[in-house]
């Protein structure tokens, strides 16, 4: 046995949950446990209480609505990878779930997981955040909504308090022809990423931005929005110099350095991946806008 | 303050009921407490998919789950893939026949996870093939004899799939 020892808990109701871990000192909520259980093997995690989330089924749950879509925090990576309305309501979040870890992890890991525990190289949170999502909490002082903007605070580190737990994501639609792209560059397939980019855009008939969200993975502590590019792109035609200029603003921010990348090659990945997202993004706009015409 | 708890469940068909401490490990129980050596514990991180066995007919890491998480569930381990009267699937004689099982540490995992797959997706290609088995590590460098026994599984069951 490698973890340390723990109470182990397990509500079946979430207000049950929030309860429990009101009353419970140094505990944890266990939601897939693809990234927390290997951190209790390690022994980086000791909780003394282990709350588990599986069998609160009420978090399970996937419905696409004509604006949003609303995702329980405890809705599988697998439902959300195999669900044929979510791939057609929101298909970067199907290319962006290829990148992460492999089926056997997806079969288990959730979103809610992958939220709270914030790698700053994490697929989802770089989708949520690309998407505007929303972050709904429940704790003994009742029920909050974060956006996802607010909720990342830094590495590893979340907006959740000590006493709250995580309940479900909104993500609003795009509406009208758009394109989307989630681009990723790791040693490895399902390796964690170096860097990863989640691009959407929107163009008029004109090829003019009309609208464009970039989120940017494993180059700072935490998954940031390319604000600076967004705006460089906004009202322009969409050419391949515009998006050359544009992508170079996205190697002007701060960049981790560790054993698997210099800053220097965080902030080149950062740009490359910026330029091949908007173009893979604006490809996918203009066929859609074909489509639609 | 680690109350016992009691896990029950089946493997392999088989009932189940065990007290069990809550930090025991899906690997470890199956190992340690059912005798089921064929599940194999490798990096204990979830990283190699040694581990891997079928939770309610998913692939899962039985590494990155405690025994009582299970309960209630119906869990798949290498040993329940054979025929009640030991012949071999045939995915696991497909393994023999391409030198599929070279040093075998990592045999079990992968064959969960092709049992998987091939489940799920019997037109797989050879792309999704290897794909799926980026979750499985073999230290032997060999996914050849692996992909190749899959592979031939998939040939065998295509004229089932066009006659749907």
């Amino acid at each position: 046995m490698k973890p340390a020892p723990f109470a182990y808990h397990a509500p079946t109701s979430l207000a049950a949950a929030v309860d429990l871990l009101a009353l419970s000192e140094n505990a944890k909520i266990l939601a897939g446990g693809q990234s927390l259980v290997p951190m209790m093997n390690f022994r980086l995690a000791m909780p003394d209480h282990l709350i588990d989330l599986n069998p609160v089924t009420e978090l399970d749950r996937l419905e696409v609505k004509a604006d949003s879509i609303e995702i329980g925090a405890m809705t599988r990576q697998r439902r959300m990878e195999f669900s044929a309305e979510l791939r057609q309501a929101c298909p970067i979040i199907g290319e962006a779930m290829q990148h992460i870890g492999h089926r056997q992890t997806r079969n288990r890991g959730t979103i809610g997981g992958s939220l709270a525990h914030a790698d700053p190289s994490a697929e989802l949170p770089t989708v949520v955040m690309a998407l505007d999502g929303v972050i709904h909490i429940q704790g003994p002082r009742g029920a909050r909504a974060v956006p996802m903007a607010e909720f990342a605070l830094g590495f590893m580190t979340t907006a959740l308090e000590p006493d709250e737990i995580m309940s479900g994501i909104t993500l609003p639609r795009w509406q009208g022809p758009h394109g989307y792209a989630f681009v990723e560059f790791a040693r490895r397939l399902g390796d964690f990423a170096v860097a990863a980019a989640a691009v959407m855009i929107a163009l008029d008939g004109k090829d003019t931005v009309t609208r464009a969200a970039i989120a940017l993975a494993g180059v700072g502590p935490v998954q940031t929005r390319l604000t600076a590019v967004e705006q460089a792109l906004l009202g322009h035609r969409l050419e391949p110099a515009l998006i050359d200029s544009a992508a170079a603003l996205a190697a002007e921010g701060e960049a981790n350095e560790d054993i698997h990348a210099s800053a220097d090659y965080r902030r080149h990945l950062a740009q490359v991946l910026t330029a091949r997202g908007l173009a893979t993004a604006a490809r996918r706009a203009q066929a859609r806008m074909k489509g639609s015409a | 303050m680690t109350a016992p708890s009691t896990v029950a469940l089946t493997v392999n068909d088989r009932a189940y009921e065990k007290p069990v401490d809550p930090r025991t490990t899906l690997a470890d129980f199956l190992r340690q407490e059912l005798g089921l050596t064929g599940t194999h514990v490798g990096c204990e991180h979830g990283a190699c998919g040694a581990c891997t066995v079928l939770l309610d007919g998913q692939s899962v890491r039985a590494c990155l789950m405690f025994a009582v998480q299970a309960s209630g569930h119906a869990v798949t381990t290498v040993e329940g893939l054979a025929h009640p009267d030991g012949s071999l699937s045939p995915l696991q004689a497909a393994f023999r026949e391409h030198h599929g099982l070279q040093c075998g540490f990592c045999t079990p995992g992968m064959l969960m996870t092709l049992t998987e797959l091939l489940r799920d997706n019997p037109t797989a290609t050879e792309a999704e093939v290897r794909d799926t088995l980026s979750g499985n590590l073999c230290r032997c460098t060999g996914y050849a004899g692996i992909v190749a026994a899959a592979l031939d599984v998939l040939a065998r069951l295509a004229p089932d799939v066009k006659g749907r």
